[in-house]
């Protein structure tokens, strides 16, 4: 029986990485295996981009799981400063703290200072808890959300795995975290990121790994259903859609039939179940009218 | 594997692996990927942990470190396959067509741009730049149209800004800043200090411009293309340029050249479909697919000479009205007192434009960076349409 956590330097090759992801029910292509193995041998941050729903943040809570680390998240967006990403100063306490001093009568200032300045007042923000916390996977999700200004936080964050506080000095990753960054690719992020990444664009997946996704993640699914699922899926990414669905949105849908107990896709079902897959009703439509809700529908 | 000992070969006869594989890079670098001395350090680190005689190995140690977007995964495929010569074993990687460059010419000086400000041309003085402003692009002698170039390039592409979501701390009034506040009694030992306040700061709003490059627009392009340069130039983060004819092809970073004459040269090597027709309505859902036009300024130049189906046009563009900020047709023909929007294309996205402004003289270009700055534009009577969403 295979271990279901282990260390980074347990992982050997490329295969037993594959075989550890298929144990967390993650079933990954050789290029997400070979990827994800040189992130975590070269300490070197992964940046996955690729349309929504492929299993970018998937993949970062797997390696979490693996590794039995903590995944610590920061979810982007446009304004997200130092003080929420890296580490902020507990005003409060500080103040308190200064208030019982003067009450004890204290009167070495330059001590006084040092003593408000001093770990224990500091909040970790993620960047700061995943240096801190060993092992941790780091997970900065949807970065083409953030603004060019905290780029410019996280450079320095993943050169050299160290903050420095103003107060204290620098803080250092003994052993760097596994950094996983994603983007849907909404605008280009600056080259000088994605240089000191690994990069990898993940495709939706094939139709025979995706029916083995939806089998292995909704044990109750026959594969009869999972293939009708897959097989419609797969149409609808040709179909030139505003948000073609991705596993999760496949996920999804196929959940909400085996809810509904089908047990394979039948147009009625399906047309019922829509909303589990499209989230347009512009792409509602085009699917309807291409016919690709009927069993062979759309082929020619 | 063949590649692996198609690797071993090439290191055979050659200087050594590590030569054989910086030799890949280079010849990355030759087909357009920015595979720089960093990521060919990255590139032989991986190599390290990986089989280097395994041409699978070598096939993901190179795409996982020299590329950078999905754009250059066909490049790194064809050239994978070109360099180690066994292309058996590397499947195509994405569906998307290949795009071809190809020299092309530029309607004017066939490629060849002379540089703005040529020694044997004078400047030209007030009043004949007063006549130059108002003439037609399309009717200018070469020599007024280098000089017509030369005022496009002094144009200033700045534009409305929007407000941040990042604060930035205000003498005068706005939010109490109470981390500021504290941390400025803390410095005081205590003591109440004065109140430290914050606003939202402001950021350039995003322009994203598309240039008709097709063949009706030919006597357009070129200065519709030294317009676009103006405004990248101007905020060279806030703005998106794509040309559109038979397909979307992004071309910000050809004209992030800061002189006009290369910025030209390597837009005409970067679009592949000069002068062929225009697929307008496929390109908008192209572009609402990519790059996020939210909350963005969009520029359409173009005539509306759709070959596409009108209807598919009209679609993408109410999708494109309800995310954009605004909406700027820019029709060169529109400059013509006779000109009556007839074309199929024109009228399906009408109503979804917020201006429909003329393109066609200097004067034009700046009423319309006048209309990006956040001035109104100078209208004529009955030649403004206004109508649709306004954002």
């Amino acid at each position: 029986m295979l271990r279901r956590t282990t260390t980074i330097s347990g992982i050997d090759a490329p295969a037993r990485l594959a075989e550890l992801l298929d144990h967390h029910d993650y079933l990954a292509d050789e290029g997400v295996t070979t990827a994800a193995y040189l992130a975590l041998k070269m300490g070197r941050p992964l940046f996955l981009e690729g349309e929504a729903g492929v299993g970018k943040t998937e993949l970062a809570k797997t390696l979490a799981a693996i590794l039995d680390a903590p995944l610590i998240r920061l979810q982007c967006h446009e304004g997200l400063d130092a003080a929420q990403a890296m580490y902020d100063w507990d005003f409060p306490r500080q103040l308190l703290h200064l208030k019982a001093a003067e009450a004890a009568g204290v009167a070495d200032v330059a001590a006084l200072e040092g003593e408000i300045y001093d770990r224990r007042f500091l909040i970790a923000r993620p960047l700061l808890r995943a240096l801190e916390t060993q092992p941790s996977v780091l997970l900065v999700d949807e970065i083409d959300r953030a603004d060019d200004e905290f780029e410019a936080f996280l450079l320095e964050v993943l050169s050299d795995f160290t903050i420095s506080v103003p107060e204290i000095g620098t803080i250092s990753a003994a052993t760097p975290p596994v950094v996983v960054l994603t983007s849907n690719r909404t605008r280009e992020v600056h080259d000088a990121l994605k240089r000191r990444c690994l990069y990898h664009w993940l495709e939706h997946p094939g139709f025979d790994r995706e029916v083995a996704i939806l089998r292995r993640r909704l044990p109750g699914c026959a594969e009869r259903l999972a293939a009708d699922v897959a097989r419609a899926a797969g149409r609808m990414r040709e179909a030139g859609l505003l948000k073609p669905p991705g596993v999760a949105e496949s996920l999804d849908w196929t959940e909400a039939l085996l809810t509904l107990g089908a047990a394979e896709l039948d147009p009625a079902l399906a047309a019922a179940t829509l909303g589990a897959v499209l989230k347009h009703r512009e792409d509602q439509e085009t699917v309807r009218a291409m016919g690709l809700l009927t069993p062979g529908g759309g082929r020619g | 594997m063949a590649d692996g000992v198609a690797v071993a070969r090439r290191a055979g006869d050659g200087p050594g692996p590590v030569a054989v594989l910086a030799g890949f890079a280079r010849a990355l670098r030759a087909a357009g990927v920015a595979a720089d001395h960093h990521r060919t350090q990255s590139f032989l680190a991986a190599l390290g942990h990986l089989d280097a005689a395994d041409g699978r190995d070598v096939y993901w140690a190179g795409r996982l470190t020299l590329c950078a977007g999905p754009d250059d995964l066909p490049r790194y495929d064809r050239c994978f396959a070109a360099y180690f010569s066994a292309s058996s074993a590397v499947r195509r990687v994405r569906g998307t067509t290949v795009s071809v460059t190809r020299p092309v010419a530029t309607p004017y000086g066939g490629g060849e741009q002379e540089p703005a400000g040529e020694p044997g041309a004078p400047p030209a003085t007030a009043s004949e730049i007063e006549v130059l402003r108002h003439r037609d692009v399309a009717r200018m002698s070469e020599a007024e149209r280098r000089e017509a170039h030369r005022l496009l390039a002094l144009l200033r592409g700045t534009r409305q800004p929007r407000r941040s979501r990042r604060y930035r701390p205000s003498p005068h009034g706005g939010a109490t800043d109470a981390r500021r506040t504290v941390r400025e009694i803390l410095r005081h030992g205590g003591a109440p200090a004065r109140l430290r306040r914050r606003v939202r700061g402001t950021r350039p709003r995003r322009v994203v411009m598309l240039v008709d490059v097709s063949g009706s627009m030919a006597a357009y392009a070129d200065t519709l293309l030294r317009f676009a340069h103006a405004l990248v130039r101007a905020e060279p983060r806030a703005t998106e340029v794509f040309s559109v004819g038979t397909r979307l092809t992004r071309i910000t970073p050809a004209l992030r050249h800061r002189d006009p004459g290369l910025a030209m040269d390597a837009c005409s090597a970067a679009i592949p479909d000069w002068s062929g027709g225009t697929r307008l309505g496929e390109e908008v859902r192209a572009l609402l697919r990519l790059p996020d036009p939210r909350g963005a300024i969009v520029v359409i130049a173009s005539d509306g000479w759709e070959r596409g189906p009108a209807d598919l046009l009209g679609a993408q563009m109410a999708r494109l009205s309800r995310l954009a900020r605004r909406v700027v047709w820019v029709n060169p023909h529109k400059g013509d007192p006779a000109y009556r929007p007839m074309t199929a294309g024109i009228r399906a996205a009408l109503p979804y434009v917020t201006d429909f402004v003329a393109g066609h003289s200097l004067a034009a270009y700046e009423a319309l960076a006048a209309l990006l700055a956040g001035d109104r534009p100078v209208r004529r009577a009955g030649t403004a349409r206004k109508e649709g969403a306004d954002a």
